[in-house]
């Protein structure tokens, strides 16, 4: 009996180390999350923080729920922001140029009386300490949530049905384009192809330099680097291989619509302070 | 750890993802924002659930995730059409409807 206590207590310890090292965990992931310039950082500190929300679903005894956040919020919808990202365009950024005058700090001010409401709200609430385990939680929860969910909750359960069948159709209808031009045509194609200034390949990124990492620009014969061999968004984000390419080179930004397929993200970037 | 911890980390992680949501400008950070919001109440569900012993906060967390599938497709689907009209993902940016 002692034995079955102290494992009890081991385990409800080793649940409060885990809880105080993911708290502070997803809180400054979140806090980075809002303070990161690049999207792409955003992407992945909610990564991080949706991870540490499944560990703490696992922790208050929701086993099935914590399987359900690892696949359907970091695998799913996570992954979708990430393509999204990379068609929208990963070299966008925040501009900090403030449209509205004062509208950080009334964001921020408003964010301190949201948090001093809800602590209110929470202290004065008698959150007592958890119910005795039941047979619910642990292995036998995801028995329970599908007798919940079939049985109470199977009209919901059939709406949402509709709802992601829904979403999908008009996610397909909004994400469609109608094709305005005829498609081309191999002949069409292979003339564009020759028709640059470049009718060969283009120079692979790192090619005789001294890595070969793909924002690194290759060596030509006579040892000077070559721009057109890095993306022109690479060269254009890195201030390190922006700085090894020869004043005046350019990034390959003017050649690209002759030899390189123009990249979705190398859109004009948003102003910048 | 009582389930009021777990209740004050939802409401602090809540708060964050409302001050991302009202100070950026990119609409794909707002999404997550919004995402990092129904976190929030998602581990505030699971922590009733817990104070409980009731399974119930816990289907409704997975009807959350559900439903904030569903709206970051359709969401995103938007911000497609919306960047290939306007070129920019930054809601400033859409203001044609202005003056």
């Amino acid at each position: 009996m002692s034995g079955v206590l102290a494992a009890g207590q081991a385990t409800s310890a080793g649940a409060s180390v885990t809880f105080w090292v993911l708290a502070v965990i997803s809180v400054a992931a979140g806090l980075g999350m809002v303070l990161a310039r690049r999207a792409v950082h955003c992407a992945v500190l909610l990564a991080v923080v949706m991870l540490s929300l499944a560990v703490l679903y696992a922790v208050a005894g929701a086993p099935f729920l914590a399987f359900v956040q690892i696949i359907v919020y970091t695998g799913a919808v996570l992954m979708l922001f990430l393509f999204v990202l990379m068609i929208v365009g990963v070299s966008a950024r925040d501009s900090m140029r403030e449209t509205i005058a004062g509208q950080r700090l009334a964001a921020g001010v408003a964010g301190i009386g949201l948090l001093v409401l809800l602590s209110l709200i929470v202290g004065h609430a008698a959150i007592g300490p958890a119910a005795p385990p039941s047979p619910q939680y642990g292995t036998n929860n995801l028995r329970g949530l599908a007798t919940l969910i079939f049985t109470r909750y199977v009209f919901p359960f059939e709406v949402t049905a509709a709802l992601l069948i829904t979403a999908a159709l008009g996610a397909m209808v909004l994400a469609h384009r109608e094709r305005t031009t005829p498609k081309p045509t191999q002949r069409e194609l292979s003339q564009q192809r020759v028709s640059g200034a470049h009718p060969s390949p283009l120079p692979g990124p790192g090619v005789f330099a001294r890595h070969n990492a793909v924002d690194f620009p290759a060596l030509l014969p006579d040892g000077t680097p070559a721009p057109l061999s890095v993306s022109p968004v690479l060269a254009r984000e890195r201030g390190s291989s922006a700085a090894q390419l020869p004043p005046g080179g350019g990034t390959g930004d003017d050649e690209g619509a002759a030899g390189r397929p123009q990249i979705a993200g190398a859109e004009p970037e948003e102003a910048r302070p | 750890m009582t389930p009021g911890s777990f209740v004050a980390l939802s409401m602090i992680l809540f708060v964050i993802g409302a001050v991302g949501v009202l100070v950026r400008r990119n609409a794909m950070v707002i999404f997550m924002c919004v995402e990092l919001m129904l976190n929030a109440v998602n581990l505030a569900f699971v922590a009733f659930a817990r104070l409980h012993a009731n399974l119930d906060g816990q289907v409704i967390a997975f009807f959350v995730m559900v439903v904030a599938a569903a709206e970051v497709v359709v969401g995103l689907a938007i911000l497609m059409a919306i960047f290939r009209a306007r070129r920019s993902a930054s809601v400033d940016e859409a203001n044609l409807l202005k003056y």
